[in-house]
């Protein structure tokens, strides 16, 4: 038994029964963050796919792993994209230990 | 028909894939809710002629299932009988297609026939059919005749091209390109346009052809030093070579319900089969190269099927399109034809 429900993905826009208005301010906002602008709609996308790991979701994981490969972008890309957050949340995990070593340096001889 | 092309079609009408306006999906069904009881021709714009279906390459995602062991290759009497027929249309556009094309004997000659027609010609070319001896003249030969090189390469990058069209594809392309910038092609000029075809590498659709062509552009270019004019994307059609890849992969029925899902209405007055007119190497006639694929022959308002030697304009404008599930592979998302998208 698994908290995650594979259908929830599609059924995503049911959130709007409770809020609608607020869902549907969501989802312009969402639909509109994706389009091509500054940066193309394949490196938004993979962008979030990288987003998608660092907090885990797989919804998210599933949804832009076939964007990703609708929007062009082939498994070397992806696998990039992946490293990138892997690098940043290894490094958040890394620089924090900074913060360890002064409290160490602050108590030791 | 036969047993193979059949049951492609049952396979998926097999699918347990729910409707969109009826219970399970049923494209026919799917038109009559947006005012389409049937989908007739429009204006003939694009002849286009598949020579047969020999070719250098056994591409994963073939819808004409080619390759190098088949012998199937237009004769003299259907291609004198498709320059005649050609002569009873307004056509603009003749579209070249095969297998490889560039292999039938009567290649050049056709292509002169039809630019002594004052038609626009179009080479559906493989890319690699270029590094053959016999071909190596190809791009010079079609520049000077202003022929249009509509080049298959999958991705710009080599994973994804050789993943579909086998190992080593990817950089014999790339060599071709480079054959045909040398001829002028891919540089703006309108008499020697080079369009890149890509079709997805595996069970998904077809990106945004406008947001990639900018990004194909500048790789192209900057890691291989190539240059081309405009890329059209194509969704596949889950059948033929590609169904079976879709059946052995566990991906028919995901991929089937991702195009019945993506069902686009705003795409159905631009369908291909509306203005184009598709002759199989056997002088049948067929409604797009798909349902060529599938024998769903074009049939004549007597219910007769149509053949290139009976060719007459004035019923083909009458004739009822031929429709199956397979179709929405041509109206998923942005829409999909030999053209690109149908919308933006």
């Amino acid at each position: 038994m698994s908290y995650y429900k594979p259908d929830h993905l599609a059924r995503f826009p049911e959130i709007g029964e409770g809020a609608p208005a607020l869902a549907e301010k969501f989802f312009d906002y969402y639909g509109a963050v994706f389009a091509d602008g500054a940066l193309t709609a394949r490196e938004k996308s993979l962008i979030a796919l990288a987003v998608a790991h660092a907090v885990q979701c797989p919804y998210c994981i599933d949804a832009y792993a076939q964007d990703c490969q609708e929007k062009g972008a082939d498994l070397e890309q992806m696998t990039e994209a992946i490293h990138v957050a892997c690098a940043i949340r290894g490094g958040a995990s890394l620089v924090h230990g900074l913060q360890m070593k002064d409290k160490a340096d602050d108590a030791g001889m | 028909m036969t047993r193979a092309t059949a049951k492609q079609l049952e396979q998926l009408d097999a699918l347990d894939i729910p409707g969109k306006s009826v219970e399970a999906a049923d494209f026919a069904a799917d038109l009559a809710a947006h005012g389409w009881n049937e989908i007739l021709p429009t204006e003939l714009e694009t002849f286009q002629m598949n020579l047969g279906r020999i070719c250098n390459m056994s591409c994963r995602h073939c819808h004409v299932d080619a390759g190098p062991d088949r012998v199937e290759q237009m004769d003299d009497e259907v291609l004198d009988a498709c320059l005649r027929a050609l002569d009873r249309t307004a056509a603009h556009t003749v579209d070249i297609t095969g297998g490889a094309p560039e292999f039938h004997p009567r290649f050049r000659e056709l292509v002169d026939a039809c630019v002594a027609r004052g038609k626009h010609v179009i080479d559906r070319c493989n890319l690699t059919v270029l590094r053959l001896r016999r071909c190596r003249d190809l791009p010079a030969w079609l520049a000077e005749r202003g022929v249009e090189v509509v080049a298959s390469l999958p991705h710009h990058r080599r994973r994804n091209t050789d993943a579909q069209r086998g190992a080593g594809t990817f950089d014999r392309s790339i060599a071709a390109l480079r054959q045909l910038n040398d001829e002028g092609y891919g540089q703006g000029d309108p008499d020697r346009v080079l369009t890149l075809m890509t079709n997805p590498a595996g069970a998904f659709l077809a990106g945004g052809q406008a947001s990639m062509e900018g990004e194909w552009k500048a790789a192209l270019a900057r890691d291989h030093g190539v240059t081309f004019d405009r890329l059209i994307a194509l969704n596949n059609m889950p059948i033929a070579r590609f169904q079976e890849w879709l059946v052995a992969s566990g991906n028919l029925r995901p991929y089937q319900l991702r195009l019945v899902e993506a069902f686009n209405p705003a795409t159905i007055p631009g369908v291909m089969c509306r203005n184009t007119l598709s002759v199989a190497w056997d002088g049948r006639l067929f409604d797009c190269d798909f349902n060529q694929m599938l024998d769903l022959q074009a049939v004549d308002v007597d219910g007769s099927p149509m053949r290139v030697g009976d060719f007459d304009p004035g019923r083909w404008r009458e004739h009822g399109i031929l429709t199956a599930r397979h179709c929405y592979g041509c109206t998923a998302g942005a829409g999909s034809s030999c053209g690109g998208a149908t919308v933006s």
